[in-house]
């Protein structure tokens, strides 16, 4: 058996292309996944409150800083939209320090210098400071704090090695969602569109799914999992690509009546207005809106948002019937003690238990919590989902004939070719 | 110079106005059919210590014989081509004990708005106008005891306000480019002052029945000299679904 190379750290590399075993760093991710999910919960808790425009202004909190946000004032929907900011900028942090912890020592020298430019100009600002009738100096104090926690950090950080290059570029475009996250945010506060909020909510799944990918990627059940190892003729891990890519255009299906407060478009189920299908003549749709009773006054709903609602549905039973075919097909063609058997059976339950909250929400008239839960257990449902996907497409391989480079999955090519390449 | 004269015509279109000859027309709105009940409001804990008694949704007010509250009456046609002064006086939305009052009103286009927090809280003034593809619209703080001015240019019936720290407190109001409006009382009454001689449809508007898909109910009404016209209008609330 071959030796296992050390790194300097003292950690070991296994085999080529995985991250080296690093304990501290898996937590951190796992800690910046679990806070994701967090944020997503919190996010949910803010449109089922109804509560997004609840603080009119970004990024600074009815005029304060958001971190000096007096918290007496934290009332009614503000609660909600100024916690969800304030979480949002702890994963904003969790996810720049995963980015930088995975180029492990080679962060340092960014760090030092970077964190001592910033610390030199916060202090310039606060020490020149602008006759401009708007003063920063909170926005100054903290940007001078935040260089010299920068600078104070690379004296203490990580003596690593980096981490695969794939895995480095992963980070950094978590990096990039983060801020775009931020930012999109942001502008459904300031430019008061509905629209915003739909890609708002689609990129924090797709965020959440890329953070449990990372963590993933730290564990030793991905560091030991085989390269492709046993043949995948039912073309398996298609189906659990197809099925999760279903459930992303469902989750994006669900933002968009979210975002334009059309979740009781339809208020009963199974039926819809007591019909298979309901009725979405001009007619009929006035006569729903007549009748429609919410404490939250929000707009008329159109026909298009009952077509969307029923869209919806017939996509939770497509998905429904998609995520049990790969159990079924897991399970025939892999045994029922394989991982991705056992995995994929949690994964039908997640969407039964899905529709079961989907059902809950109407019948309970949209209640907060429940709405809420649906929104996070969807999150679960695509992760879930990807980490599924992503583990079928590195153990199964092609059938015998089909296994040239040509005619390869991207994806299995960037995840069997990747490499670590070690500092000598 | 040119200052003075302009105010000498206003004053002389003003009193040209008081002296021409106008009538008033009254009526009421009436609801026929059974409403869907109201929704219990759940209020917070700052608002709920405000309200020791029950208070619900206003989507369906109905008084006296059935008579419909906080229906927007208003003069649809038969003014086009006119242009009215926009009153000097603003009209005022309150938030008091975490409700919006009045819950629906109407305003001249270019008419000053004042909004108001009585309450010893904050609130935000969400506003939603649609015209002119949502140009006007804007999310305010407002904190307690603040007063904020507000002027839309473009009429629509009915803007949209909301408090989104108080997810139940909508308000509504009807911006015209004409004076000749009315919101219907308590028994569902209304009283447009001043209408001048002329053919004029009026239409009554009420947001649940109407909706954003139609305009209301309208009637055609002639004014002639300085006689009284009196027009009733009928909403049809349909049965709730079996």
């Amino acid at each position: 058996m071959a030796a296992i190379p050390t790194l300097r750290n003292g950690s070991t590399l296994e085999t080529g292309g995985n991250p080296a075993d690093n304990p501290a760093l898996r937590r951190f991710a796992l800690l910046t996944a679990a806070a994701t999910f967090a944020l997503v919960w919190m996010g949910g808790l803010v449109t089922s409150h109804g509560a997004g425009l609840a603080v009119p202004d970004w990024p600074n909190t009815y005029g304060y800083n958001l971190f000096f946000f007096p918290f007496s004032k934290w009332i009614g929907g503000i609660f909600f939209e100024h916690t969800h900011r304030l979480v949002a900028s702890g994963v904003g942090l969790l996810t720049t320090i995963l980015a930088l912890w995975l180029y492990g020592y080679k962060s340092r020298p960014l760090l030092r210098w970077g964190g001592a430019a910033t610390l030199l100009a916060g202090l310039a600002v606060l020490c020149f400071p602008s006759q401009s009738p708007h003063s920063h100096t909170g926005e100054n104090i903290m940007l001078a704090c935040i260089g010299a926690a920068a600078l104070a950090s690379s004296f203490v950080w990580p003596k690593c090695e980096p981490s695969p290059k794939w895995l480095r570029r992963l980070g950094v475009a978590a990096f990039f969602a983060v801020v775009a996250q931020g930012v999109l945010g942001g502008l459904r506060v300031t430019l008061l569109k509905d629209e915003l909020g739909i890609f708002h909510a689609t990129l924090a799944q797709l965020f959440f799914v890329l953070m449990s990918a990372m963590v993933l990627f730290q564990t030793a059940f991905w560091r030991k999992l085989p390269a492709p190892a046993e043949s995948d003729a039912r073309g398996l891990r298609h189906f659990f690509l197809a099925a999760t890519l279903l459930i992303l255009v469902q989750l994006a299906l669900g933002a968009t009546m979210r975002h334009q407060h059309a979740g009781l478009a339809i208020p009963d189920f199974p039926a819809a207005y007591g019909k298979i299908w309901p009725d979405t003549d001009a007619a009929s749709v006035v006569k729903y809106n007549q009748l429609r009773m919410e404490v939250q006054d929000y707009p008329p709903i159109t026909a298009f948002q009952i077509i969307l609602q029923m869209a919806h549905r017939l996509m939770a039973g497509i998905v429904l019937v998609m995520v049990g075919t790969c159990a079924w097909l897991a399970r025939r063609q892999l045994g029922p003690h394989h991982r991705l058997s056992r995995l994929a059976a949690g994964w039908f339950c997640l969407i039964v238990a899905q529709i079961i909250l989907g059902a809950a929400t109407i019948w309970t008239g949209k209640k907060a919590d429940i709405a809420t839960a649906h929104v996070a257990c969807g999150a679960l449902s695509l992760a879930l989902g990807g980490l599924i996907s992503i583990i079928a497409f590195r153990r199964l391989a092609a059938p015998a004939g089909q296994n040239c480079p040509a005619q390869k999955d991207e994806l299995t090519t960037l995840l069997a070719s990747s490499r670590i390449t070690l500092r000598s | 110079m040119k200052k003075t004269i302009a105010v000498l015509a206003t004053l002389a279109l003003a009193g040209w106005w008081q002296m021409a000859p106008a009538a008033e027309v009254t009526g009421k709105v009436t609801l026929k059919g059974t409403p869907p009940p109201e929704i219990p409001i759940t209020f917070t804990d700052q608002c709920g210590p405000l309200h020791p008694t029950n208070v619900t949704t206003r989507r369906y007010v109905v008084g006296k014989d059935n008579g419909l509250k906080d229906v927007f009456v208003y003069i649809s046609k038969g003014c086009e081509g006119k242009t009215y002064p926009a009153p000097a006086e603003p009209v005022v939305l309150d938030q008091t004990q975490c409700l919006y009052q009045p819950y629906v009103m109407g305003m001249m286009a270019g008419q000053k708005l004042q909004i108001k927090n009585s309450d010893t809280f904050m609130h935000n003034v969400h506003a939603s106008p649609l015209a002119a593809d949502g140009a006007e619209a804007f999310n305010l703080p407002q904190n307690a005891g603040q007063v904020n001015e507000k002027t839309f240019t473009h009429p629509e019936v009915l803007v949209k306000f909301q408090c989104d720290v108080h997810n139940w407190m909508f308000a509504y109001i009807g911006v015209m480019s004409n004076p000749y409006f009315a919101v219907t009382d308590a028994d569902g009454n209304f009283k447009i002052p001043n209408l001048p001689p002329g053919d004029y449809t009026l239409t009554a508007y009420h947001l649940k029945t109407h909706g954003k898909t139609s305009t209301g109910v309208s009637q055609a009404i002639k004014v002639e000299g300085d006689k009284a016209v009196t027009a009733n209008f009928t909403v049809e609330v349909p049965p709730p679904a079996p």
